[in-house]
């Protein structure tokens, strides 16, 4: 029994998401629409159509690498809001070593341009985390004024030195096709990203569950100054942590220039980098739930589109949906199980059984 | 009979499953020093909390001036002329003792007049002989005063019941003695004083009745007069207490393990926290640290295990430099053991498992790890082997060590410092908190680890647990060692003088 309540309680963001929808429902049957027709819709365009998938797979790749750009860091206790601008960081990078550098074979310039992504969206997560460990700086705080530097630096490049020539709004040249990264379902748009996304979120857990660097930045996050007394290098994983996040937050800009897009545009992420923020939470900072909780985000912003066609629904409702599912995955997560209280409920409960058991017995001996 | 004041029947406060009070009786005498007394966790504090309203009783009733009442709130308990003085003081460094007091003080309108509440404070000062100008800040009066300060802001509520806990923890052994005529003279006003401690001595001094727990329940409730030192021990802890020595067997010492040089360091404040202190270990030896809490003890420690940078001064374990060794560099190369002050802090990481807890300092090293693998079945075996032979309990390995007793906390935590076969082993009140028998248990493991060559420095406030088991006594005031004794020369008064700063070349 105690089992079967722990396992409601392991499963608790998925309740929270439930409840959501079905708060959302209300909402959408207000606004004059069935909202059977309304969800079936959604579900069917982001999930159970081929190229719908291939569109939750588009928004999946980026969805998930900014999720697993805030798990680490959160790990060791760091809150890093400033993925949105390690995406563009690594955007940028990656399409100046794609533009800049001169001609060669896609098998090494493919590899060149995100590793040049990484190191962008690296150097962006390495900013905070020196601040906050040798400083003592506010890294949330960085990590949002961050976002705005990025956002601009990108507009001004895009607008100015790298802007194609004639374009009617600010985007670079397009980079040649060499280095346009494989398509995983042909016929769509989806690109091996979301297959890098998936792999990394597997190598990250099992660093974080079985390895020492996990055991590290556990510590770290639980309890800072046991870390320093336990001989870990604090400042030096802080900084560590922040960069190696900051990096995956960039390979999720390249994997958008690579991968989708093929020029750098300004303004390219509608707020990816956030958007990990409620990947991360939805998947209780578990990387190997990360794919999972990623990929039904996706589904909802994908098939929101297809919604809003098929029934004629308000974006906004579609928006409100998701803030709803945020808010009742956060609220969730206060409830934490607590053994010895259910233990005690329980035995409460069979004692009271057993005395009901005893005062039948007694009942029909009487009777 | 003599006028009750304050009377208890049958009070009970259970947490959770924990009785912390069983049908306690408690009748305090109008005008009488009142000693509670009893042993860490026996109910005491909670007592008091009820008294002052902060807790809500489950069972009983308290009869205030022969009249039943409830205590719903402190506010009401000071409306009904009860005060306490925590063991932490609640007052703010930087107002003056005038604007301390009227803190709070209801009845104040849109401005405040200071100036007659400090001529008040000045008078009152004056009665009780607590020497107090109203204008000073705070944090210019050392512990002592500030203590009177918080015994005057009850006084000008006008509280006729003073409720102090643990009142001398804080203060030097010079300072208990004005602090205990202090006492004397509230009395002497008409004040009923009830007063919570541990220590015997001051309740023979001053008490007049005295009321003991034990495990929540009342095993004695007598006039002071009637009974003895001795017999108050027995009642406090269930059956004689040792105050002799510990059993140390006679092994010689060895070589200096341990030298340090005129070490001098700041504290997180920036103020100069150790001024040159220097001295040596030798193998076999233990080298006890006496002091009042906070006189550079813990800065001390943190230097000697590389938590700490040190400003300068020399460091040497078995005559090599370990200056600039890190954290991890002194535990594994040089063998520093150290069990901290804070177990909570810093010790362990509460909300981490027991298996996780026992490696913390040695995940990096095989056979816990192995090229950066955790090896959970060696971790698993060696700590079930330490919960086993540390007698630490728990229900499984898994379990994460919040929920784990005080006691088996610090079982958990010397387990880990002794096991890495250390040369040094630096703790730090490694007793804080522990019943009797966590504390016998901890004291003989540190003697055992002297009895196998190691260099040990005992840091603690508890003057009986250092002339335990210490072969020599260094004491601290303001960042410097002002004297290292031998336990025969270490009589109270001389420790007490060095503890408050007065050097033995002073006194001579």
């Amino acid at each position: 029994m105690l089992e079967a309540i722990r396992y409601f309680y392991m499963l608790r963001p998925v309740w929270a998401v439930m409840a959501a929808l079905l708060l959302g429902a209300g909402l959408i049957a207000v606004s004059g629409t069935n909202p059977l027709e309304a969800y079936r819709a959604l579900f069917t365009g982001a999930f159970f159509d081929y190229y719908g998938i291939g569109g939750t797979l588009v928004k999946t790749s980026p969805i998930l690498l900014a999720g697993l750009a805030v798990i680490i860091p959160l790990r060791a206790g760091l809150l890093n809001i400033g993925v949105e601008g390690q995406i563009y960081m690594g955007g940028l990078f990656s399409a100046m070593a794609a533009l800049l550098l001169p001609d060669m074979p896609g098998l090494i310039h493919i590899p060149i341009c995100v590793l040049a992504g990484a190191l962008g969206g690296g150097l962006w997560g390495l900013i905070p985390g020196y601040l906050k460990a040798y400083h003592g700086m506010n890294e949330v705080i960085i990590t949002i004024l961050l976002n705005f530097i990025a956002i601009n630096i990108v507009s001004y490049v895009v607008g100015g030195p790298m802007m194609q020539e004639g374009a009617p709004y600010p985007y670079s040249v397009e980079i040649g096709e060499h280095l346009w990264l494989p398509w995983i379902m042909p016929g769509t748009d989806a690109h091996v990203g979301v297959i890098v996304g998936v792999v990394l979120a597997i190598v990250i857990f099992f660093l974080l569950r079985y390895t020492t660097v996990g055991f590290a930045l556990d510590t770290i996050g639980r309890n800072a100054q046991a870390g320093r007394y336990a001989g870990i290098r604090v400042r030096r994983t802080i900084v560590a942590a922040m960069f190696v996040a900051g990096a995956i937050g960039g390979l999720a800009g390249t994997f958008e220039v690579l991968g989708l897009k093929y020029r750098l545009y300004h303004l390219f992420s509608p707020g990816y980098g956030f958007d990990g923020i409620i990947v991360a939470f939805l998947a209780m900072l578990n990387p190997i739930l990360a794919p999972l909780s990623a990929f039904f985000l996706s589904g909802l912003k994908a098939g929101a589109l297809v919604m809003q066609r098929a029934v004629g629904l308000e974006s906004t409702v579609v928006e409100a949906i998701q803030g709803l599912v945020i808010i009742f995955v956060a609220a969730s997560l206060a409830f934490t199980y607590d053994r010895t209280f259910w233990n005690r409920f329980l035995e409460r409960r069979r004692n009271l059984e057993a005395k009901l058991g005893d005062a039948n017995s007694t009942e029909k001996q009487e009777g | 009979m003599t006028n009750l004041k304050l009377q208890l029947k049958q009070v009970s406060k259970l947490f959770g499953d924990f009785k912390a009070l069983d049908n306690v009786d408690l009748n305090v005498v109008e005008g009488s020093i009142h000693a509670i007394l009893g042993e860490n966790g026996a109910g005491k504090t909670t007592l008091m909390n009820i008294l002052y309203g902060l807790y809500q009783p489950d069972g009983g009733t308290i009869k205030l001036n022969g009249k039943e009442t409830v205590v719903p709130s402190p506010r009401k308990a000071m409306d009904m002329g009860i005060g306490m003085i925590h063991q932490h003081f609640m007052l703010v460094d930087s107002l003056t003792v005038a604007e301390n007091v009227v803190l709070g003080l209801p009845g104040q309108g849109m401005q405040l007049s200071l100036e007659d509440d400090a001529a008040k404070l000045s008078q009152l000062s004056e009665t009780y002989g607590f020497d107090i100008d109203p204008h000073v800040e705070i944090w210019k009066l050392p512990i002592g005063m500030r203590q009177r300060v918080e015994i005057l802001k009850v006084l000008y509520r006008d509280a006729d019941i003073i409720i102090l806990d643990e009142p001398t923890s804080v203060l030097a052994p010079n300072e208990i003695a004005n602090f205990l005529d202090g006492l004397k003279r509230l009395r002497e006003a008409g004040k009923t004083v009830i007063f919570i401690t541990h220590k015997l001595e001051e309740v023979a001094e001053v008490g007049d009745r005295i009321t003991v727990l034990r495990h929540g329940k009342v095993t004695a409730e007598t006039n002071v007069a009637d009974t003895t030192a001795k017999e108050m021990a027995r009642m406090m802890v269930g059956r004689d207490v040792v105050l002799d020595m510990m059993e140390k067997p006679d092994t010689p010492f060895g070589d200096v393990i341990v030298s340090a040089r005129d070490l001098r360091a700041h504290n997180n404040r920036g103020i100069e926290a150790l001024k040159g202190v220097s001295f040596d270990i030798r193998a076999g030896e233990i080298l006890g640290v006496a002091g009042v809490d906070g006189n550079g003890q813990a800065e001390l420690a943190e230097v000697l295990t590389g938590i700490r940078n040190l400003d300068s001064g020399s460091l040497t374990v078995h005559g090599e430099d370990i200056t600039e060794k890190l954290v991890y560099d002194r535990r594994h190369e040089i063998g520093i053991s150290f069990v901290p002050e804070d177990r909570h802090e810093t010790g362990l990481v509460l909300d981490f498992p027991v298996s996780h807890n026992a490696i913390l300092r040695d995940f990096k090293v095989p056979p816990y790890s192995k090229n950066g693998i955790l090896q959970k079945g060696a971790i698993n075996k060696i700590a079930g082997d330490w919960v086993e032979r540390y007698d630490v309990r728990l229900r499984s390995l898994d379990q994460h060590v919040r929920f784990l007793s005080g006691g088996n906390q610090q079982k958990l935590i010397f387990a880990r410092e002794v096991e890495c076969d250390p040369r040094v082993i630096i703790v730090m009140q490694p007793c804080k908190g522990l019943d009797v028998g966590a504390i016998e248990a901890v004291q003989r493991t540190v003697l055992e680890q002297r009895a196998k060559g190691k260099a040990i420095l005992y840091i603690s406030t508890e003057l009986e647990h250092i002339l335990n088991v210490c072969d020599r006594v260094a004491v601290m005031c303001a960042g410097e060692i002002t004297g290292i004794l031998s336990p025969e020369e270490a009589t109270s008064e001389r420790i007490g003088a060095l503890m408050g700063g007065i050097k033995d070349e002073e006194v001579a």
